[in-house]
């Protein structure tokens, strides 16, 4: 519904590696552990395709459902409704077995690295769980793949690594162990939850430069999940922007960040501020409120009650569809309706 | 402004704060010097593990067990304070004078104390207030930092992120404090949230005429609040400048490569990344902690540089401001 055409015709099939379609994940809502009260809508009718080799970012605020969103993806959640397409199967289909080899496909960078790795276990011993856990029992090849991934994330020479305790790295350290750990089953998809929003600006750079580099290397396709704008347009090919469960904007990155077309990714932008000396002199005017609750979101647009140009009779009542901007960037905002 | 003849609000000299640690000591604080004028925001930045929220402990005295040696000196609007008795500091400087946010505050809020109740006690205990005399000042400084009053008897997990952190900045408020040092105050939140945050503390500047000390490794949002920078590297302060000459004309190599690694959401340019990593704070370089990543490194940097004076205010513990064929790069 909301995918548009990726201008090379009849590759697109060979070339899209995951489809989302009308994808909900939705959280029961209990009190006292016992009776429903409702539900968390944490994604709630997503569409989308990720093409191999490319990176799309996923931007939003807190609790938007970025994560659930990554979970869902993994096969940690099953999905309320809707469909997820690997490689031209339906993931609704696959039994246990099938699950398994799923999730070989897929390296995931989860949110904050420091919980991440278990403390008590050296580096090594790390990196050949997954290996492990997939059946390989080959103690040298093992060894190999786990000095290859090592090198690969530029923890060189591997020696001095694989005997060091979680602790005893720095943040940029662990996270490439972290990363190394997801690329150790050679994935075709790697989803990063906020893989640098613990980490300092000159490693966050360090550390998403590494991620795109092997990107691009091994032609992997690469969800990148953040809160944060501001690191996107060198690290991705093409921006979603969530918000309360939903896509509100889609766009390759440029257009994203220069010409957005959706009031909540202009707020967004306009929030964001660059280093200069000059913002110490401005109050930025901010979108009023809060993020809506996902129990019972707002009718009609989500972003209405905050939205500084809601059309009274329309957006409060009508859900707006996704509109086509031009090729590749989309809107799902009123203000974008063909005339 | 501030008058020439006034005193500055607080000002630092030469302050070390060390750990005992079983790897040794740890120079967490290795001999500051600032100066924080009255009605305006120091922004303290540097990358994690630097001394950053030592520095704000050892100001305020909020110090772990394992302290090997505080020492330095510390003028409060004139009187010496580091020298104070515990009794004396805690009842006349800590929290009525300067007051402080602690990193991570809004995740150690009481679950179980309702928030108001929460911002009205530290009243009740310093002030002896009464309870209602105390929530009265409780619910106006909820109004200041932007939390609707009725927020008063919610207990912190019905408050989102934001609100959870604008209520740490009302206890800290409650007091009308001259300086109030906030630790991270808005990186565990969105961008929409730390905006707002930001909104707030300028407003409360303007009105309140409040100092801050604001301490973040968030470059770009440290330029929403900041008037002077103070760019710390591995326990000591490199640069010290206004923030318009911070942001638009980075002096110190260290400060110059951490701006290029931000990135920019106006400008086209490719961030790019300091290569290396700080040293150990057990044992520092003898020389300039920053040499081993610096692209300009030249012999004298085996030494330790001492600060120099570019301009009046303006301080860089560089070894270049010292070479005479660089003088020409004080006017760009
Ligand atoms: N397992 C769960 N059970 C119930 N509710 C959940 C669960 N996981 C997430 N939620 C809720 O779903 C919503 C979306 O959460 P999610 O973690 O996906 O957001 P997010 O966008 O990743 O946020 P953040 O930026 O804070 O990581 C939130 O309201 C959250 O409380
Ligand atoms: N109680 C302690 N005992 C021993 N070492 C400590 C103690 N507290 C902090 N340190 C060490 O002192 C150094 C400075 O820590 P500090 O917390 O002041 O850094 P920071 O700049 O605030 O970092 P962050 O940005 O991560 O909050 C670090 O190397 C840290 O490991
Ligand atoms: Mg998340
Ligand atoms: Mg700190």
């Amino acid at each position: 519904m909301s995918e548009f055409a990726t201008g090379d015709g009849v590759n697109t099939k060979d070339a899209t590696l995951l489809s989302v379609r009308q994808l909900r994940t939705w959280f029961e809502l209990r009190r006292w552990g016992l009776l429903k009260v409702g539900d968390v809508r944490a994604v709630d009718g997503l569409d989308f395709e990720m093409r191999r080799g490319e990176a799309v970012a996923f931007v939003g605020e807190s609790g938007c459902g970025k994560s659930s969103l990554a979970r869902t993806l993994l096969g940690l959640y099953r999905p309320t409704a809707g469909s997820i397409w690997i490689e031209g199967e339906d993931m609704a289909g696959f039994d246990r077995h099938q699950l398994h080899l799923y999730r070989r496909k897929i390296g995931y960078v989860q949110q904050d690295p420091y919980a991440a790795l278990p403390p008590f276990m050296q580096v090594r011993r790390i990196l050949r769980e997954p290996l492990i856990v997939h059946g390989n029992r080959d103690r040298e090849d093992q060894e190999r793949k786990i000095r290859a991934a090592l090198r690969e994330v530029r923890l060189e020479p591997p020696e001095t690594y694989l005997t060091k305790f979680p602790h005893m790295l720095s943040g940029g350290q662990q996270q490439r162990v972290v990363i190394a750990r997801a690329l150790i089953l050679k994935p075709a998809l790697i989803i990063a939850d906020e893989p640098v929003s613990m980490l300092d600006a000159s490693v966050r750079v360090e550390i998403l430069n590494l991620l795109r580099q092997i990107q691009q290397q091994r032609n992997l396709t690469l969800a990148f999940i953040t809160h944060d704008l501001s690191t996107v347009r060198y690290f991705a090919n093409r921006i979603m922007v969530m918000y309360a469960g939903q896509i509100v904007e889609r766009a390759p990155v440029d257009t994203l960040l220069d010409q957005p077309r959706h009031p909540y990714t202009q707020a967004l932008l306009e929030a964001l501020p660059d280093p200069d000396p000059d913002n110490a002199q401005k109050i930025r005017r901010l979108p009023k409120g809060e993020p809506p609750s996902l129990v019972s979101p707002p009718s009609g647009c989500r972003f209405h009650p905050r939205c500084p140009h809601a059309i009274k009779g329309l957006c409060e009542i009508k859900p707006p569809p996704e509109f086509p901007i031009a090729p590749e960037h989309g809107a799902a905002c009123w203000l974008n309706q063909p005339s | 402004m501030v008058e020439s003849n006034n005193k500055p609000l607080l000002q630092v000299e030469d302050l070390r704060l060390h750990y005992r640690s079983a790897e040794g000591v740890v120079r967490a604080v290795d001999g500051v010097d600032l100066t924080i004028e009255r009605n305006q925001a120091l922004v303290l930045l540097g990358e994690s593990g630097c001394g950053k929220s030592s520095l704000a402990k050892a100001l305020l005295r909020l110090l772990p067990r394992n302290v090997e040696s505080l020492a330095g000196r510390a003028w409060l609007d004139g009187e010496e304070v580091i020298g104070l008795g515990e009794e004396q500091f805690r009842r006349r400087v800590r929290w009525r004078r300067i007051a402080i946010v602690m990193q991570a505050a809004m995740n150690s809020l009481n679950p179980v104390v309702r928030v108001g109740a929460q911002v009205a006690e530290p009243l009740r205990v310093h002030y002896g207030w009464s309870r209602a005399k105390a929530l009265d000042r409780a619910g106006e400084t909820f109004q200041l930092v932007g939390i609707p009053t009725d927020f008063l008897i919610r207990y912190p997990f019905e408050l989102s992120g934001g609100m959870r952190q604008r209520a740490v900045l009302a206890m800290a408020l409650a007091a009308s404090p001259e300086l109030v040092i906030l630790d991270e105050p808005t990186s565990a939140l969105d961008g929409l949230t730390q905006a707002n945050i930001m909104n707030v503390l300028k407003r409360i500047k303007q009105e309140l005429h409040t100092s801050f000390l604001l301490i973040t490794h968030d470059i770009a949002t440290s330029s929403e609040i900041a008037d002077q920078v103070a760019l710390m590297y591995a326990g000591q302060i490199v640069e010290f400048s206004s923030a318009r000459d911070f942001f638009r004309q980075p002096a110190h190599p260290y400060a110059q490569a951490l701006l290029a690694s931000v990135p920019r959401l106006r400008r086209k340019i490719r961030p790019e990344y300091i290569p290396g990593q700080p040293p150990s704070l057990i044992a520092p370089p003898a020389g300039c902690r920053f040499a081993d990543r610096c692209p300009h490194r030249f012999e004298r940097c085996s030494e330790c540089p001492p600060m120099f004076d570019r301009a009046p205010g303006r301080k860089i513990r560089c070894w270049l401001e010292a070479a005479p064929s660089n003088l020409d790069r004080e006017t760009p």
